[in-house]
C-alpha cells in the first residue's frame, strides 16, 4: 500500500543523504521525495511517498526515527491529510485546433499555460498524484516534450500539526 | 577564558571527556592534531600499525570497559581503513569516536591528495557523524558524540575534521559544555509500566518458559538484574552469541549459547517453549534459524532499547522499550509482588516438569554431559578451550577471531562475568582478535588476556605484534591450527562435497614460532595432546610475554551442533557428521 511519510528534520548538511540513503541501504523504495526549509530555518519538512505493508512502513518509521538528524515522523496516509503534487509539462502545440485541444484539456484540468512559444505550450498543473496522471493520460494525443513533478508534498487535515 | 587552537582543543576535550587511550596513527591531515596531543596531551596515544586495528583496539577497550573506545586516523586511506573497524563496531552496538582528518576545508570536492569523503563512506555504519565546519565548533561536537555514542543503544560517531580547523596559528575560546542537549535525539529512559506489568503477569503464567539474553544486557549493564530475576523465577536461560557472561556460564540454570551453532539444550529449549522473554537481544538470523518456523508456541516478551529491533524479524507479543536495567527493576518488582500475592506462580509442578525436560537434553546431547568428540588421536579444539579455560581459571579475557575457533570458545569457556567475551558477533570480522586483544590488556594490564584465533584470522592483522612489542603487551594468542580456513571447509564438507575451494594455504604458513621470535615475543608449538595443559600453564606463566601457543588440531573436525539450513527450525540441528535431529 502507498504511503505519504513526512519527516521533520534539521537543515544540516548530510541530513538529506542520510534519510535516503537509509532507503536504499535497507531495501526500501522511494517513489517521490520532496524537501524544502520549514519557516523555522533550522528545520526541513521532508516527504516522500513509499510502498510497503504495515511491518515495513513500521520499520521505516522507527528506522528513520532513529536517525539523529531526524526530529518527528509521521505517517500521513494514518489520518486524514491534503497531499499535493505540482506539475510543469511542456507539450508541443501546432497549429490553432491543436493548440485550442491543449488550452481546453488543460481548462478542464484547472491547470494554467505559464509559457507560450511560438510551436509550445507550457502547463501548470497542481493535485493529487492521481490527477496529474489523469491529465498526462489525456495528453496522449499530443506531443509531451518534458515533465516535471514536484513529488508529492502533504498535511494532516484538521488541528494534527507536524511541528517540534 | 583559555584560548586554544583547533588541534589543542580536541586534545583537551578529549581529556576532560576523561579518555583512557587514543588509539590511532598520524598522516598530513592530522599532523596539527598529533602536534598539539604531543605537546599537550596527557592521554597516552597507542600507534597501531594498520587504521584497521585502532578501530579494533578501541573496540576491544570498549567492550571490555563499557566506555567509549577513540580513534584518531588522518584523511583518505587513514579513513577507509577504519572502515571496517567502525563497521564492526556498529553491528555489535559498540560505543566509539572516531577522529577522522580532512583535507583543507578548500580542497573538499577538488579530489584532493589523500581526499575522501568519510563522512559519506561512513554513513551506513555510524549511528551519527558530524563534520567539522568551523574550529569553535570542536568541543561541542565532541561532546555530543561521546553522548551519542555511549547512550541509547550504543554505536560508533565518526567526527570529521578538516585539516584547517585544526591550524595552530588560529586560537578560540575553549570551553568544554557540561552536558549536551540534542533535540532529535531522545533514548527512552523508562519501559512502559502497563507494558511491564503485562509481561510479568506472562512471564508468571509460563509453563515452558526461557529467558533469552544477549549482548544488550552486557552493554546496558544488566547481568546483575537479569540473574537476579532468572533466580528469583529458577528459569531458565539461554544466551546469544554476543551475550555470554550476561548470566554466569557456569550456573545450573543456564543453557549455554543458542543458535546456529547453540547448545542442543538450548536450542530444544527455545523451540518447545511457550513464553520467551528476550531481552536485549535482536533476533538475529544465527539465532532463528528459519523465522516461519521460529519457536511456533511462543508468546515473545522483547525488552529492548532500540525500538527497530522489536518486530523487525519476529513479532513480539508484547514489547517493551527502555534501558534494560530499568525495565529488568521494575519487571523484577512486578513479578514480586504478584508472587506476593499467589505463591503458586509459577506453577511449581509445570517448571518441575519443565527442568526435568531440559536435563534429559543435555543428558543426551549437552556439551558438557553426554557429548563426546576425540574420535582421533590428534588434539581436538574443544579440548584446547578446555585447557584455556582451566589454566585461566575461567577469569580471563577472551578475544576471539571470526571461525571454527570462534565457535568452539563460546561453546566451550564458561563466561561467568560480562565483558570477558570479546568477539565481532554481528560483522563476523576476522583480523578482530588481536587488536581487539591489546584493547582489553590496555584496559585491564593487570588481567589475562588472550586471542583465540585460526591461522587464517591472525594473518589478517598480524602486523600488530610490532604495536604490542612496542607497548608490551604481554597478551596470549591460542592459535587452532588446523592449516584450513576451518569455517569455510566445514561448510565446504558439508554442502560442496568437499571441494576445498581456496580454503588452504598448504605450506605457505610462515613459521610463527620464528615469526614470534623475530618480533620479539615467544612462539610455542603443541603438536602431542599430553603436552596440552603443560605448555598453557607454561604460556601463562610468562607473565611478561606475549606467547603465540599454535596448537595443532584435528583439521577434520566440525563445529557441532550446527542448524540445519535451510528451512530448518531451531530444533533442527546437525550433531554430529552423520546425527540430526
Amino acid at each position: 500500500m502507498r504511503r505519504i511519510i513526512s519527516i521533520l528534520m534539521e537543515n544540516e548538511p548530510g541530513a538529506l543523504s542520510r534519510v535516503v540513503g537509509l532507503f536504499s541501504q535497507r531495501g526500501y523504495n522511494i517513489e517521490t521525495l520532496n524537501v524544502a526549509p520549514t519557516d523555522d530555518a533550522t528545520l526541513s519538512r521532508l516527504t516522500l511517498t513509499t510502498v510497503g505493508d504495515d511491518r515495513i512502513i513500521e520499520q521505516i518509521t522507527k528506522q528513520l526515527n532513529k536517525l539523529v538528524d531526524v526530529v518527528k515522523v509521521v505517517d500521513l496516509t494514518e489520518g486524514a491529510h491534503i497531499e499535493r503534487d505540482m506539475m510543469l509539462i511542456k507539450v508541443r502545440a501546432n497549429g490553432g485546433a491543436q493548440r485550442d485541444e491543449v488550452k481546453r484539456t488543460t481548462d478542464i484540468f484547472r491547470g494554467q499555460i505559464v509559457d507560450v512559444g511560438p510551436n509550445v505550450y507550457t502547463i501548470q498543473l497542481t493535485g493529487t498524484g492521481e490527477k496529474l496522471d489523469s491529465f498526462v493520460a489525456a495528453m496522449a494525443e499530443a506531443e509531451i516534450l518534458e515533465v516535471v513533478r514536484s513529488g508529492i508534498a502533504g498535511i494532516s487535515r484538521g488541528e494534527k500539526v507536524l511541528r517540534l | 577564558m583559555e584560548m586554544l587552537s583547533g588541534g589543542e582543543m580536541i586534545a583537551r576535550a578529549l581529556e576532560d571527556e576523561g579518555v583512557e587511550y587514543i588509539f590511532g596513527y598520524p598522516g598530513g591531515a592530522v599532523l596539527h592534531i598529533y602536534d598539539a596531543l604531543f605537546k599537550t596531551s596527557k592521554i597516552p596515544h597507542v600507534l597501531v600499525r594498520h587504521e584497521q586495528a585502532a578501530t579494533h583496539a578501541a573496540d576491544g577497550y570498549a567492550r571490555a570497559t563499557g566506555k567509549p573506545g577513540v580513534v584518531l586516523v588522518t584523511s583518505g586511506p587513514g579513513a577507509t581503513n577504519a572502515v571496517t573497524g567502525i563497521a564492526t563496531a556498529y553491528m555489535d552496538s559498540i560505543p566509539m569516536v572516531v577522529l577522522s582528518g580532512q583535507v583543507a576545508s578548500h580542497l573538499i570536492g577538488e579530489d584532493a591528495f589523500q581526499e575522501t569523503d568519510m563522512v559519506g563512506i561512513s554513513r551506513p555504519i555510524v549511528k551519527h557523524s558530524f563534520m567539522v565546519r568551523e574550529p569553535e565548533e570542536i568541543p561541542a561536537t565532541i561532546k555530543k558524540a561521546f553522548h551519542i555514542a555511549a547512550s541509547g543503544r550504543p554505536g560508533p560517531v565518526v567526527i570529521d575534521i578538516p585539516k584547517d580547523a585544526t591550524r595552530p596559528d588560529a586560537k578560540f575560546e575553549y570551553h568544554y559544555p557540561d552536558a549536551v542537549k540534542i533535540r532529535s535525539y531522545a533514548p527512552a529512559q523508562r519501559g512502559h509500566t502497563g507494558q511491564i506489568k503485562k509481561a510479568a503477569r506472562l512471564l508468571l503464567s509460563a509453563k515452558r518458559p526461557v529467558i533469552y539474553a544477549g549482548g544488550g544486557v552486557v552493554q546496558g549493564e544488566a547481568s546483575g538484574l537479569l540473574t537476579e530475576l532468572a533466580r528469583e523465577l529458577n528459569y531458565p536461560v539461554t544466551n546469544t552469541l554476543m551475550g555470554l557472561g550476561a548470566y554466569p556460564g557456569t550456573d545450573r540454570q543456564f543453557l549455554g549459547m543458542l543458535g546456529m551453532h547453540g547448545l542442543y539444550e538450548a536450542n530444544m529449549a527455545m523451540h518447545h517453549s511457550d513464553v520467551i522473554l528476550a531481552v536485549g537481544a535482536r533476533f538475529d538470523d544465527r539465532v532463528t534459524n528459519t523465522v516461519s518456523k521460529f519457536c511456533p508456541g511462543a508468546k515473545i516478551i522483547h525488552i529492548d532499547i532500540d525500538p527497530t529491533s522489536i518486530s523487525k524479524t519476529v513479532n513480539a507479543d508484547i514489547p517493551i522499550v527502555g534501558p534494560v536495567q530499568s525495565v529488568l527493576a521494575d519487571l523484577t518488582e512486578q513479578v514480586r509482588q504478584l508472587r506476593k500475592k499467589d505463591t503458586e506462580l509459577p506453577d511449581p509442578g509445570a517448571l518441575a516438569r519443565w527442568w526435568q525436560q531440559i536435563d534429559e537434553w543435555r543428558g543426551d546431547h549437552g556439551l558438557w554431559t553426554g557429548r563426546r568428540y576425540g574420535e582421533s588421536d590428534r588434539i581436538m579444539p574443544q579440548q584446547v578451550i578446555e585447557s584455556l579455560y582451566r589454566v585461566t581459571g575461567g577469569d580471563a579475557y577472551i578475544t576471539s577471531d571470526v571461525g571454527q575457533h570462534q565457535m568452539f570458545a563460546a561453546q566451550y569457556y564458561r563466561f561467568d562475568q560480562p565483558r570477558r567475551w570479546i568477539n565481532s558477533g554481528g560483522l563476523g570480522t576476522m583480523g578482530f582478535g588481536l587488536p581487539a586483544a591489546m584493547g582489553a590488556k590496555l584496559a585491564f594490564p593487570d588481567k589475562e588476556v588472550a586471542c583465540v584465533t585460526g591461522e587464517g584470522s591472525i594473518q589478517m592483522n598480524i602486523q600488530e605484534l610490532s604495536t604490542c612489542t612496542q607497548y608490551k603487551l604481554p597478551v596470549k594468542i591460542i592459535n587452532l591450527r588446523n592449516n584450513y580456513l576451518g569455517m569455510v571447509k566445514q561448510w565446504q564438507d558439508m554442502q560442496y562435497e568437499g571441494r576445498y575451494a581456496m580454503s588452504t594455504y598448504e605450506d605457505s604458513l610462515p613459521d610463527f614460532t620464528r615469526l614470534m621470535e623475530a618480533y620479539g615475543h615467544v612462539g610455542m608449538q603443541v603438536t602431542d595432546l599430553a603436552d596440552l595443559d603443560t605448555k598453557m600453564e607454561e604460556a601463562f606463566a610468562m607473565k611478561d610475554k606475549l606467547v603465540f601457543l599454535d596448537v595443532f588440531i584435528d583439521p577434520m573436525e566440525h563445529v557441532y551442533p550446527m542448524h540445519v539450513a535451510p528451512n530448518g527450525a531451531m530444533k533442527d540441528m546437525w550433531l554430529s557428521k552423520n546425527e540430526r535431529t
